[in-house]
């Protein structure tokens, strides 16, 4: 069978019973605390948060929560988050640092809200201080890309010593109907731009912009949630494990570089 | 006296790129973007590209940026070579760029480098609108990684002055990844207690915005710069409705608390040197 292209997957993740954050949480995190709020306007719903112990190791969790009816969708704004879900998480960050806890991040979000009340509580200022204060993070950091990673509204969440992708999930700059609209001034080719914008987990492997892609079951994650779960935590325990042996120094110096060397100029 | 500085500098700026600003029909006239009259273009040039009539701010160039900013000849550019891949193969981007190297004298969307302003000394970065509206790619990203490890390293503090319409969609997830390097980079430079103002300049949005222009110690804003994250009028197609003219105006982001100071062009040197002047005690 060939490899599903760019917007196949696009397709494929769409479905609502992909798993989500909390379906992850439950399988994989023991006694699982939720935790509300970022101290300072509100709670906002499209972030999921808390702590719990992964394999017997304390972890504090975080990830963009879409839901799995309409109903669902709209009370947490399909997965796009508002400053207040950035903060809730940076809060949750902090917190996680002080008791040494590893950070286990779920990505999956179309993008941080674009909307008056964000712009009001500073959605731009949210996201850059989210990003900053995850690359410097004294405890392990672990991303798991699972639906849509997109555009900063996922990066706020995905600065990490290793970020793994699922097999099918997308990850990019800006949505391929939004690339088609802005660059070809025609939204209708956003198949063409799916494929050209190189959005896939093997593309992005393939630029070591990830460290590396989680499988699914044959017809996508949400054929088998149970299967996904497990590859899941395989990979977080694995990973964990060998992160926690670092000493901080070197898992910062690790991370910087990381980061640092993403690029590609000539000159 | 301020064109005079313009003339001075120009030993500078032209070795950099040909200027063409204050040259020319010494009759030329410019139409203001916002007010829509006509001024001679060189009284204009002397009033640092601020409409004399209603005040507007107009987006100026980078070398024009250094120039007003920056002690005369103290500039000293750094990384001026570096140039895009085209990690997509996007159709027509390196004949894009290529023209817009020509068309604008400059080599990519920021300018960086060493100066001293009033006297102090410190990493300059200036980014242009005029080139791809100022969006972010690769070059973008390691032109200020390097600027501010250059500043760490050297114990200097970094004015940086932010404009981009956002990422470089042309170079994919890259320009995405930018972000989080120049991040990284800013947090390195502030870990060494070395000072970084940002001057948020028109338009400031995007991936620069949810990044190292939000960053700064003390972040300053042209008067009625538009910043902001999402583009107006995709907040407009979100909620169905227009927005009020002053929204993403760096008033309304002062009136928000995300600005800690908006300051008007011709006193934007001497400001600056006065928080340098502070940071050196």
């Amino acid at each position: 069978m060939a490899p599903k292209t760019a917007y196949e997957r696009m397709q494929l993740i769409k479905n609502i019973h992909r798993p989500s954050v909390e379906q992850y949480v439950s399988a994989l995190v023991e006694d699982f605390i939720e935790f509300h709020g970022d101290r300072a306007f509100g709670d906002d719903a499209a972030i999921y948060g808390g702590i719990g112990l992964l394999d017997g190791r304390a972890v504090t969790v975080v990830g963009h929560r879409k839901g799995h009816s309409t109903e669902e969708n709209i009370r947490y704004n399909f997965g796009m988050a508002h400053p207040e879900g950035y903060r809730k998480a940076m809060r949750l960050f902090d917190q996680a640092e002080k008791f040494g806890r590893p950070v286990l991040l779920f990505v999956d979000t179309p993008g941080a809200f674009c909307g008056v009340g964000a712009e009001e509580r500073g959605q731009g200022e949210a996201i850059a201080r989210s990003i900053q204060k995850l690359m410097f993070l004294k405890v392990p950091v672990l991303t798991v890309i699972t639906g849509e990673g997109g555009s900063g509204g996922a990066l706020g969440l995905a600065v990490a010593d290793r970020v793994y992708m699922l097999e099918n999930a997308v990850y990019s700059v800006i949505s391929p109907r939004g690339f088609a609209s802005i660059l070809w001034k025609d939204p209708s080719k956003e198949e063409q731009a799916a494929e050209l914008l190189k959005m896939t987990a093997p593309d992005l492997l393939g630029f070591g912009i990830i460290d590396g892609i989680i499988p699914e079951p044959k017809g996508g994650a949400h054929t088998d949630p149970a299967k996904t779960c497990i590859a899941v935590k395989e990979v977080l325990v694995r990973e964990l494990e060998a992160l926690c042996t670092q000493n901080t120094r070197t898992l910062l110096d690790n991370r910087y570089q990381k980061y640092r060397s993403m690029g590609v100029y000539g000159g | 006296m301020i064109l005079d500085m313009f003339k001075k500098t120009r030993t500078v700026s032209q070795f950099l790129k040909p200027q063409k600003d204050d040259e020319g029909d010494p009759k030329e006239v410019v139409v203001c973007k916002r007010c829509k009259k006509e001024v001679l273009r060189q009284n204009y040039a002397k009033n640092l590209f601020v409409c004399p009539l209603c005040g507007h701010c107009s987006r100026v160039s980078a070398y024009d940026r250094i120039a007003m900013t920056c002690d005369e000849g103290s500039f000293r550019e750094l990384d001026r070579k570096l140039r895009s891949a085209n990690p997509l193969k996007f159709k027509g981007y390196p004949e894009k760029l290529e023209n817009l190297r020509s068309a604008t004298g400059l080599q990519e969307a920021v300018v960086t480098g060493v100066g001293k302003i009033g006297g102090h000394p410190a990493a300059v970065g200036v980014m242009d609108s005029h080139f791809l509206m100022a969006s972010m790619g690769s070059v973008v990203g390691e032109k200020l990684a390097r600027l501010f490890e250059y500043a760490a390293k050297k114990k200097l503090p970094v004015v940086l002055f932010t404009a981009s319409g956002g990422a470089r969609m042309h170079e994919g997830i890259y320009s995405l990844m930018q972000m989080a390097k120049v991040s990284a980079a800013v947090g390195r430079h502030s870990q060494e207690g070395l000072l970084y103002v940002t001057v948020l300049t028109d338009p400031t949005t995007g991936g620069v915005t949810a990044s190292f222009a939000m960053q700064g110690d003390i972040i300053l804003a042209e008067p009625r710069a538009t910043i902001g994250f999402a583009g107006r009028r995709v907040i407009e197609g979100t909620i169905g409705e227009k927005l009020p003219s002053g929204f993403q105006s760096a008033e309304f982001l002062c009136e928000h608390g995300f600005v800690d100071r908006i300051v008007p062009r011709p006193e934007m040197r001497e400001t600056l040197q006065k928080i340098l002047a502070i940071h050196s005690k």
